[in-house]
């Protein structure tokens, strides 16, 4: 049974609802079957990723996910058999669409894992519903209705209350509920209006219900087993990767617990599913939190709603909070082993075949994108908008939600906070599912709202949780009441609450309240994370901290460091540092270190129990960490030191704060992460070196803002200091604007400085660089494809740069070694340069933009493409190895014969209300790389890759503002010679016009005739769309905004960028063909 | 004002916590489940008799207390230790709190415990008496634990069994006619049994084979119970009568019983097995199931006669979970096929029972 090969298939970039749990998945099982000896070969076009190392698999393709692409590399290296439930969505989806355009057939591929039957009965509604019937599992009933009087048939058949589920439309709009026969009429026709096909599902209505998930398990001899059950805070109607998730549930008895678990075990054995799988329940809740029809004495009635027949987002948290690890035992079965012949890699007694015990609770919370998307659509519902998640353990529930919320990182919100209009009572808090409905729930709870209100009014939180919350409050008010004695604080430790709550409540200073700890012996224990409940002596190092007797986590003998992790995944925060982290981890352990890993996220390869040497899944943040490394440090003399320049801001913000703490930091110091960051100390630093900057200021009023814009003119580049991902950043054109724009850039800043810069439009350069004190080691440098202005983080980055003269890479590298030497920078720094266009004979004119002291986003892909193990160097660096004692050379690396294309991808469908035109504030959610050996095979690729390439002979939209029609006018003509057919706005279709080339104008007046532009995206005219806006605060860009979400929510490329859709219209002129090949292959190893 | 009790170990080791039940003292064998659910069904689980119950899942009473899933007549275990109990349930089958409902059963029990700490203490230095106290001192108590007789000594399932025979109906037209010894009965065994056209009579312990094969039964069930199945000499030898009968089905203690009428010995596991998540392989299938275990002993299969064999084993520790016969219609299973609590997996262990009974050529009354 097991196969001499197998192809992997990755998940593909980070987009919300497929994250960094996949490459958590994707990593533990290329190792997994490597230990079974079966050659891995793996596919993933996201070069972010753990599993995209050379090391981690037999073959590593960082290729497009395409079924041409899958075949050639099929054809290539004729795999045994092809694992697909590990990629999510995408794995399954490309497995199906490569067995019906037979290539697995054809190339006899066998498929592991789920069986094609399995996955179809599981993602076709019909087949999903005859599975269940043939069980006798109760399936949710629903109808596709055409009219009003077959839904109102629909709804006699499964009676009221329903939800109408219009097709086809935009984030659920002309749907909803219908309690009455009128509601049902009424709700039934706007949703068939709004359908554009006419049609409506009619579904029974369970709002309101228990939402319930079982991760279950099963080897290819038949045996089950389940790892973990999940509840949801939210009841149903939030996505479950929306939802406050709980584990294990907590108000389930043992007869409701053991009837969905059955079910969940006969639905993965009917389906035959040799791996993991997820399955979701919805169950009925109390009858005065929502009323159903049935006997409370009967079992408790419940519905299968979905089933995902592979690896999911669920099965990662639930690994993280069983330490079960779900993908390795998955991948194990898929290569022939049953549960009881694969060892337990936690406990190293027992086998896979068990079910984890938990002896804490689990709590996970959503990242949303909110804080950056402020005029996002936040209400959540079927289409998921997280971007990322939390986890926290504790013994108790309160204590694991204080400690998520504290681990979200959202403006250092905690359960204290309030939205200023709560606190006048006249004002109704909502407490329908948003991304504050949690602060809204204890908000109402604080001002003393009964606990059945409040859970009618949510639509259906459980009162269980609501207890927990009134818990927390009742702590606030003792906090606010009694003085604060060892007794009272120890209790509120127990319950979550942190020193700076504890502070904020009893009116002290969080470091007087832990002073207080100490003097009282109040301190953490960690407890170990086992699956076993302490049954069993465990090995792992995994751990949480809570407030009682007995403390697991004894400091080991031997020198050791704490890497600060980067928390959840979030815009401007990726898996890159995650990636980073992880190397940082390794590097240690080579050098002959203890790693101690510090995070919060559960998706990620970062807090897998075996990356490091210890785990602790804490949150990153002043208190915690400080706690870790007292623990750690034992009886020792000297602390641990902790390394904070992988983490990203998360662990660059925790610099001072241990500096301050006298804790010892390795590699940059906390003075070079100031010089760099503070404006003005930056500012003198390199008038110090000689090294010239656009000329601007840090600002805090409005008035030195407009003075300063005066004196250096404008354009200028207005951005709050301290904050990552361009967050509030933008080109500001005039002073009309700096008076719209500043109070948003002041409010993100924080009480820190905005800084105002010259914004000096020319190509965009970035470069990393690793310093050990001495030397310093420039492994590449990459361009941009947009010109200044857009966001690194979405700019297309090409390696190497295509267009720099030998000249001004020789400035580059100057700059570079004198900026990071005259920093003392220790390990890695990015910076990002803008080089200015000159004249024949003229000195390269090159300008520093931003100095980061830390790891950047790009260092997965700069390490991947050029070889040069960064990580590893920087760690062995701020080790006092150095470059050269590492056996590497200073300066420039020599370039490769390879061109390697980083592209942003973005998640614009599910973010409904957000803007998708590119600017200075960051908005992708993940990045795609695309490497060949010319620079048209890369950009293919690229553009392939991250849904951007442009179809021969199609219809185009374009929407050009009057700066941008200049750099337009070639474009279109290429578009014209290459067979495209034009669609224009009026003033930009009467330009096309002017040039001789037809096109069809359409009216920006969506009130208007039709069609309109919003009207030629939806109904299919277009396949592509230009639309450049004039700015962020002009009628344009209101304007364009219909255009780019139709664009957005249609999926069709949609171009804000006169410079990539330049490339774009490159890459289908010249049809570049393209290589497929190996990593290894392309750097000629 | 809360009350404080302490928990007590015999190896000296002291846990403060919250008094949650009745005032007073609970003394016994410290034990610990890991299931994570089914906390009233553990508590009313005769095979608990004597001894102090830990439990390892922190929250417990989340779902309240419902007397339909009370597995016997009274809380069995002398005292209960938990790391927090609820103090407000929400189920829509609840009828009290947990507190309520060990205050109103006179049972001493404590919370705020670091039972993980404890728990830990069990795995390393085995099962242990100790006691739960609110009145006491603890090096009074301590004095107190270290003068008790052991848990070993004491024949538990004569303080659980009943004390008369009764029936315990099948809903509508009996099948079969089973005879149940009972050494500490979980209803559920009736239950499932009782779905399955069983007509049951349960008889106590002490019971001579005579009686129990006069009523002509299609099948004999022996059933789970606490403590030694050393001490049960008698009723070993009363099951030796019973084997070649009829079919027999052994559950837990009563596996151990049917072990020795054998010839196997049985040994005193370190700290038991407890859970809800232990996985056992039938030897003929092949097949893991997960399993409900709770006992505190295991067969030694050693000088197993030779018309016997081990049927399953657990595959976390290599012990015994079951044994058949070659030629006769017996199987005993060391864990708990009637689940409450605990994974339903083995149900058709009962149908399998039923087989036996079915397939006694002209045997079925």
């Amino acid at each position: 049974m097991k196969p001499a090969s197998v192809l992997i298939i990755g998940s593909g970039p980070i987009v919300i609802g497929q994250a960094a749990e996949f490459d958590y998945a994707g990593t533990q099982a290329c190792k997994a079957v490597r230990e079974e000896g079966v050659r891995s070969i793996l596919v993933n076009s996201n070069p972010a990723t753990i599993m995209t190392d050379l090391e981690v698999a037999d073959a590593v393709y960082v290729e497009p996910l395409t079924v041409p692409v899958l075949e050639r590399i099929i054809a290539k290296e004729r795999p045994e058999a092809l694992l697909p439930t590990l990629g999510g969505q995408t794995g399954l989806n490309l497995a199906v669409a490569l067995h019906n355009a037979g290539v697995l057939e054809k190339y006899n591929v066998r498929l592991l894992g789920t069986p094609l039957e399995g996955i179809r009965r599981a993602e076709d509604r019909e087949l999903f519903r005859d599975m269940l019937a043939k069980l006798g599992e109760p399936v949710l009933e629903s109808e596709i209705c055409h009219t009003i009087d077959e839904c109102v048939a629909a709804a006699e058949k499964i009676g009221l209350p329903v939800v109408i589920r219009p097709a086809y439309t935009l984030g659920g709009t002309g749907g909803g509920m219908a309690f009455t026969w009128e509601q049902l009429r009424a709700t039934a026709e706007s949703g068939l209006e709004a359908s554009p096909i006419t049609q409506v599902l009619v579904e029974k209505n369970l709002l309101g219900w228990k939402e319930v998930e079982y991760e279950v398990m099963r080897d290819g001899a038949g045996n089950c087993i389940t790892i973990c059950n999940m509840e949801n805070l939210d009841p149903m109607g939030v996505h479950t990767g929306d939802s406050i998730v709980v584990a294990p549930s907590q108000t389930l008895s043992d007869k409701d617990y053991q009837m969905l678990r059955s079910s969940a075990l006969r639905i993965i054995s009917e389906l035959g599913i040799e791996g993991g799988c997820n399955v979701q329940f919805s169950l009925a809740p109390r009858k005065d939190v929502c009323d159903w029809k049935g006997d409370p004495d009967d079992p408790l009635p419940y519905h299968v709603i979905e089933v995902n027949p592979r690896v999911s987002r669920s099965s990662a948290l639930a690994s993280k909070a069983t330490g079960y690890p779900i993908a390795r035992v998955a991948a194990k079965i898929a290569c022939g082993k049953t549960l009881d012949e694969i060892p337990n890699a936690v406990t190293r007694k027992t086998t896979a075949a068990f079910e984890p015990a938990l002896d804490y609770c689990v709590v996970k919370i959503p990242r949303w994108p909110f804080d950056k998307f402020a005029l996002g659509d936040r209400r959540l519902g079927t289409q998921m908008k997280a971007t990322g998640e939390v986890m926290a353990i504790d013994r108790g529930f309160e204590a694991a939600l204080n400690k998520a919320v504290r681990s979200l990182e959202v403006g250092g919100r905690s359960l204290l906070w309030e939205r200023p209009e709560w606190r006048n009572p006249e004002h109704e808090i909502p407490l329908v599912a948003t991304d504050e409905r949690l602060w809204g729930l204890i908000a109402e709870l604080r001002r003393g709202t009964p606990m059945l209100e409040v859970a009618h009014r949510s639509n259906g939180v459980d009162p269980w949780f609501l207890e927990r919350l009134l818990n927390i409050v009742n702590m606030e008010r003792r906090l606010l009441n009694e003085p604060l004695h060892p007794e009272l604080l120890r209790d509120a430790k127990r319950l979550g609450f942190s020193d700076e709550m504890v502070g904020q409540l009893a009116d002290r200073l969080p470091e007087q309240i832990r002073a207080f700890r100490h003097e009282n012996g109040i301190r953490p224990v960690y407890k170990m994370v086992d699956t076993c409940a302490a049954e069993f002596d465990a090995a792992t190092p995994y751990f949480y901290s809570t407030y009682e007797q007995e403390n697991e986590a004894i400091a080991e003998p031997g020198r050791g460091a704490v890497v600060v992790g980067s928390g959840p995944i979030r815009i401007g925060q990726g898996i890159e540092f995650d990636y980073a982290s992880v190397h940082a981890a390794w590097a240690l352990q080579d050098a002959g270190l203890r790693s101690i890993m510090v995070n919060s996220n559960p998706e990620t390869v970062s807090t897998d129990f075996d990356t490091s040497d210890r785990l602790y899944f804490e949150p990153l943040d002043e208190e915690a960490v400080r706690d870790i490394i007292e623990n750690e440090q034992g009886a020792e003399a000297e602390p641990p030191a902790s390394i904070v320049q992988f983490g990203g801001q998360t662990a660059i913000n925790l610099a001072e704060p241990l500096r301050r703490a006298g804790l010892p930091i390795i590699g940059s110091s906390a003075e070079a992460i100031d010089t760099a960051e503070d404006r003005r100390l930056f500012e003198r630093f390199l008038q110090d070196l000689g090294i010239p900057q656009p000329p601007g200021a840090a600002i805090f009023t409005l008035d030195e803002a407009l003075k300063t814009a005066q004196t250096i003119g404008y354009p200028v580049l207005v951005r709050p200091s301290y904050v990552l991902g361009g967050r509030a950043m933008e080109v500001v054109q005039n002073a009309t604007e700096m008076v719209g724009f500043l109070a948003l850039a002041t409010e993100a800043a924080q009480g820190k400085p905005v800084l105002i810069d010259k914004f000096l439009e020319g190509r965009e350069v970035e470069v990393d660089a690793i310093c050990d004190g001495h030397q310093v080691l420039i492994p590449g440098i990459m361009e941009h494809i947009e010109r200044a202005g857009v966001h690194s983080g979405d700019s297309m980055a090409v390696y190497p740069p295509m267009h720099l003269k030998d000249d001004e890479k020789e400035v580059l590298r100057d700059y570079t070694e004198r900026i990071v030497l005259g920093l003392g920078a220790v390990g890695l720094t990015n910076i990002q340069y803008v080089v200015l266009p000159r004249e024949a004979g003229d000195a390269p004119r090159v300008f520093v933009l931003e100095v980061n002291p830390r790891a950047s986003r790009t260092v997965p892909f700069l390490s991947k493409v050029t070889g040069v193990p960064m990580v590893q160097l920087a760690v062995g660096a701020m080790l006092g190895r150095t470059l050269k004692d590492a056996g590497f050379p200073s300066g420039l690396w020599p370039e490769r014969n390879l061109v390697a294309i980083k592209a942003p991808v973005f998640s614009m469908s599910k973010l409904v209300g957000v803007d998708t035109y590119l600017g200075p504030e960051m908005k992708s959610t993940g990045e795609v790389m695309g490497i060949d050996r010319t620079f048209e095979g890369a950009l293919t690729k690229a553009l392939m890759s991250s849904d951007l390439a442009l179809k021969p002979n199609a219809s185009i939209l374009l929407s050009i503002s009057d700066q941008t029609k200049a750099d337009a006018l070639p474009l279109i003509r290429k578009l014209a010679d290459a067979g495209y057919t034009m669609y224009g706005t009026e003033g930009t279709a009467a330009m096309i016009t002017a040039l001789g080339i037809p096109a069809k104008a359409v009216t920006k007046v969506l009130s208007g005739e039709h069609p309109t532009v919003v009207d030629v995206i939806q109904d299919g005219t277009v396949q592509c769309v230009i639309n450049t806006p004039e700015g962020r605060l002009t009628g344009s860009l209101r304007d364009g905004f219909h255009i780019r979400r139709a664009a957005a929510e249609k999926r069709i490329p949609c171009f804000t960028s006169m410079d990539t859709a330049g490339a774009a219209i490159d890459a289908l002129t010249h049809g570049a063909e393209f290589e497929v090949a190996t990593l290894r292959e392309y750097l000629g190893q | 004002m809360t009350e404080e009790a302490l928990l007590v170990l015999a190896d000296g080791s002291v846990f403060a916590g919250r008094a949650i039940g009745a005032p007073g003292r609970a003394d016994g064998e410290v034990v610990f489940n890991t299931s994570m659910t089914g906390y009233q069904e553990m508590l009313t689980d005769p095979s608990y008799a004597g001894q102090l119950l830990t439990l390892t899942y922190p929250m417990i009473g989340n779902y309240g207390v419902d007397a339909k899933v009370e597995e016997s007549g009274r809380i069995q275990p002398t005292g209960l230790i938990v790391r927090e109990a609820a103090a407000f349930a929400s189920h829509l089958r609840s009828a009290g709190l947990l507190e309520e409902y060990l205050k109103a059963r006179g049972v001493v029990a404590i919370d705020q415990v670091d039972t993980r700490a404890v728990t830990r203490r069990i795995r390393r230095h085995g099962v242990m008496l100790g006691t739960i106290t609110t009145d006491e001192t603890a090096a009074q108590a301590l004095a107190r634990v270290q003068a008790m007789p052991g848990y070993d000594d004491t024949n538990w399932v004569d303080t659980v069994t009943t004390d008369s025979a009764y029936e315990w109906d099948a809903p509508g037209e009996p099948r079969y006619r089973v005879a149940l010894l009972d050494g500490g009965v979980k209803r559920n065994i009736m239950r499932s049994l009782a779905a399955r056209g069983c007509a049951v009579r349960v008889f106590p312990s002490h019971v001579h084979a005579g009686e129990l094969l006069a009523l002509k039964p299609d099948g004999i069930v022996l059933s789970p119970g606490p403590g030694d199945p050393r001490l049960l000499n008698a009723v070993v030898e009363e099951t030796r009568a019973l084997i070649g009968k009829a079919p027999i089905l052994g559950i837990c203690l009563g596996h151990q019983v049917a072990a020795q009428a054998l010839g196997a010995g049985t040994f005193k596991l370190p700290f038991g097995h407890r859970g809800g998540n232990h996985p056992v392989k039938d030897m003929v299938t092949g097949q893991v199931t997960i399993t409900a275990q709770n006992h505190g002993y295991a067969v030694d299969a050693d000088h197993l006669d030779a018309s016997a064999y081990v049927s399953h084993i657990n595959l976390n520790d290599r012990t015994v979970e079951g044994i058949a016969m070659r030629n006769e219609p017996l199987m005993t299973i060391q864990y708990h096929s009637e689940a409450c609590p605990g994974p339903l997996d083995n149900t058709e262990i009962f149908d399998r029972f039923i087989a036996m009974m079915a397939a006694v050529p002209g045997g079925v009354s």
